[in-house]
C-alpha cells in the first residue's frame, strides 16, 4: 500500500478537532470541487481532499488511519501485523489495495465485506473520463488509448484497483463537448448487476489556426491591400485539404466568406460550414519604389473611407 | 495485457428512463429525485403521468447535483441555485467561444 498524508491533504495538525478538520475539507471542496472550480488540477486535488475527509471525519477510520504512523506520503508501508487479525477472518493480502478503499470499508471494528457480501444484484458505476483530441481527429475520427484504474471486489468484498487498457474508436463528427457512451466498460456489476458505462468527454484541442464553435470553423484571411482591391485566387488551407478560393474585387476586412459544408462533420451526416475573414494587412516597411506607387495612388484616388463621419458631425452640430 | 478495439455510442439521441433506472444510472434517491423535480431543475418527460419517466441527456446534471450532495453538503434548495448558475455559465461560455470563433485575432508582425 503507498502512504498517503491526509492532514497534510488537507492542511490540519494531526492533533486537529473533528470541528476544523471539517472546516478545512469544506474550504478546500469549496475551492477545488471539479463541478465548480476553474483551478488547474481541480479534479486530482479534490480527489485527494475528498479521500483525506472520508478518512479523518469517521473516529474509527482516522484511530486506525493514525496507528499506521507517519511514513513518509507515497512510500509503500505495510500495515500493523495485528491488521490482519484484528480485521479480517480470513488471511488476505494487503498488497495492490489502495489505502482509501481499505479504510472506506473499515466498520464497527472489521473490514466490511462491503458491497460482495450482500447478494443482491448491484448495477456497477458509471465512470467519466475527458478525452482530448484534435481538430483533425475530429474530422476523421480516430482512436484513443485509455488506462483506467477501476476496483474490483475480491472474496473478502475488499476493491483491488485493477488496471483496464483499451482502445476506443472515436467517430467523425465528435466535437467539443461532445459526450460518448462506452457500454459495460466502467465498474464492474455485483452478484449479476449489469457493468457500468464509461462516458468519454470529448475535449477539442485548440488550433494555431482554425478556431471551433459548433460545427462550424473560422479561419482569418489576411490579404495585401492589393489583393483586397484587385481581388485574387488564392489557396486556402482547410482542415480536410486545401481549397483553391476566388476573393472579389474591392473586398474589405471583416468580410466573411462561407464554405458551405467545409466545416466539422455532424454525427448524423452533413457538416458545419466555414468561414474566412478577411483582414487586409499593410507591410510595415515599404521599399523606395513602392512608397512612390502608393503615393500615386493616394493623390489619383477620391475614396474617402471616412466619409461617415462627417455626415455624423454634421447631424451633431445640427442637433445643437 | 489485452487490448481490445471498443465501439462507442453517441449520447445525442436520448433514451426514455423509467424512474427507477434513473435513479440507478444517476445515483440519486427517489426523494432527492422528487426535490429537484420540484425545485425545477429536472423535469420529467411528461409530468402529468404518475409514472415519470426521464430522458438519459439529463444524466449529467443529474449526477452533478449528486456529487454537489454528497461532497458539499448542499440541500435542495442550494442544490437548484447553484445548478441553474453552473447551467448559465455553461451557457456563457459557450456564447464567449462562439464570439471568440468569430472575432478576428491579431497577427503577429509581418
Amino acid at each position: 500500500m503507498r502512504y498517503k498524508d491526509y492532514y497534510e491533504i488537507l492542511g490540519v495538525p494531526r492533533v486537529a478537532s473533528a470541528e476544523a478538520i471539517k472546516q478545512a475539507y469544506r474550504k478546500l471542496a469549496r475551492k477545488y470541487h471539479p463541478d465548480v472550480s476553474k483551478e488547474k488540477d481541480a479534479t486530482e486535488k479534490f480527489k485527494d481532499v475528498a479521500e483525506a475527509y472520508q478518512t479523518l471525519k469517521d473516529p474509527e477510520k482516522r484511530a486506525a488511519y493514525d496507528q499506521l504512523g507517519q511514513p513518509r506520503a507515497g512510500e509503500q508501508f505495510r500495515p500493523p501485523p495485528d491488521w490482519q487479525a484484528r480485521y479480517s477472518d480470513a488471511p488476505f493480502s494487503f498488497e495492490d489495495i489502495d489505502l482509501a478503499d481499505l479504510l472506506a470499508g473499515l466498520q464497527g471494528g472489521r473490514f466490511r465485506a462491503g458491497k460482495a457480501s450482500a447478494h443482491v444484484p448491484m448495477a456497477g458505476q458509471d465512470y467519466e473520463v475527458s478525452v482530448p483530441i484534435s481538430l483533425t481527429d475530429a474530422y476523421h475520427g480516430t482512436q484513443v488509448n485509455l488506462a483506467l484504474d477501476l476496483p474490483e471486489y475480491d472474496s473478502h468484498g475488499v476493491a483491488r484497483r485493477t488496471p483496464h487498457k483499451f482502445t476506443a474508436r472515436i467517430p467523425k463528427g465528435a466535437s467539443d463537448g461532445q459526450r460518448l457512451r462506452v457500454p459495460g466498460k466502467g465498474g464492474k456489476g455485483l452478484n449479476g448487476g449489469h457493468d457500468g458505462d464509461l462516458y468519454l468527454n470529448i475535449r477539442l484541442q485548440p488550433h494555431p489556426l482554425y478556431r471551433v464553435t459548433g460545427h462550424d470553423v473560422y479561419l482569418d484571411l489576411p490579404l495585401a491591400p492589393w489583393e483586397a482591391a484587385l481581388g485574387a485566387s488564392i489557396e486556402l488551407p482547410t482542415p480536410d485539404g486545401p481549397v483553391r478560393l476566388k476573393i472579389q474585387p474591392g473586398s474589405s476586412s471583416g468580410r466573411q466568406l462561407r464554405l458551405p459544408g467545409r466545416g466539422l462533420p455532424k454525427p448524423q451526416g452533413g457538416a458545419g460550414d466555414m468561414f474566412a475573414i478577411v483582414q487586409i494587412v499593410t507591410p510595415a516597411k515599404l521599399t523606395e519604389p513602392q512608397r512612390e506607387l502608393f503615393k500615386q495612388l493616394a493623390a489619383g484616388s477620391d475614396f474617402q473611407p471616412r466619409a461617415h463621419y462627417q455626415q455624423e458631425v454634421s447631424h451633431a452640430s445640427r442637433a445643437h | 495485457m489485452r487490448v481490445e478495439l471498443t465501439e462507442v455510442h453517441w449520447t445525442d439521441a436520448p433514451q426514455e428512463l423509467s424512474l427507477h433506472e434513473f435513479m440507478q444510472r444517476s445515483g440519486l434517491s427517489e426523494s432527492e429525485l422528487r426535490q429537484l423535480v420540484e425545485a425545477g431543475v429536472l423535469a420529467p418527460l411528461d409530468p402529468e403521468t404518475p409514472a415519470w419517466t426521464f430522458g438519459s441527456d439529463c444524466l449529467p446534471l443529474a449526477r452533478t447535483a449528486v456529487r454537489l450532495h454528497r461532497d458539499l453538503d448542499l440541500d435542495a434548495s442550494g442544490l437548484a441555485v447553484v445548478l441553474t448558475l453552473i447551467e448559465r455559465i455553461r451557457e456563457l461560455e459557450a456564447r464567449l467561444r462562439d464570439l471568440d470563433a468569430r472575432l478576428p485575432h491579431e497577427f503577429a508582425s509581418f
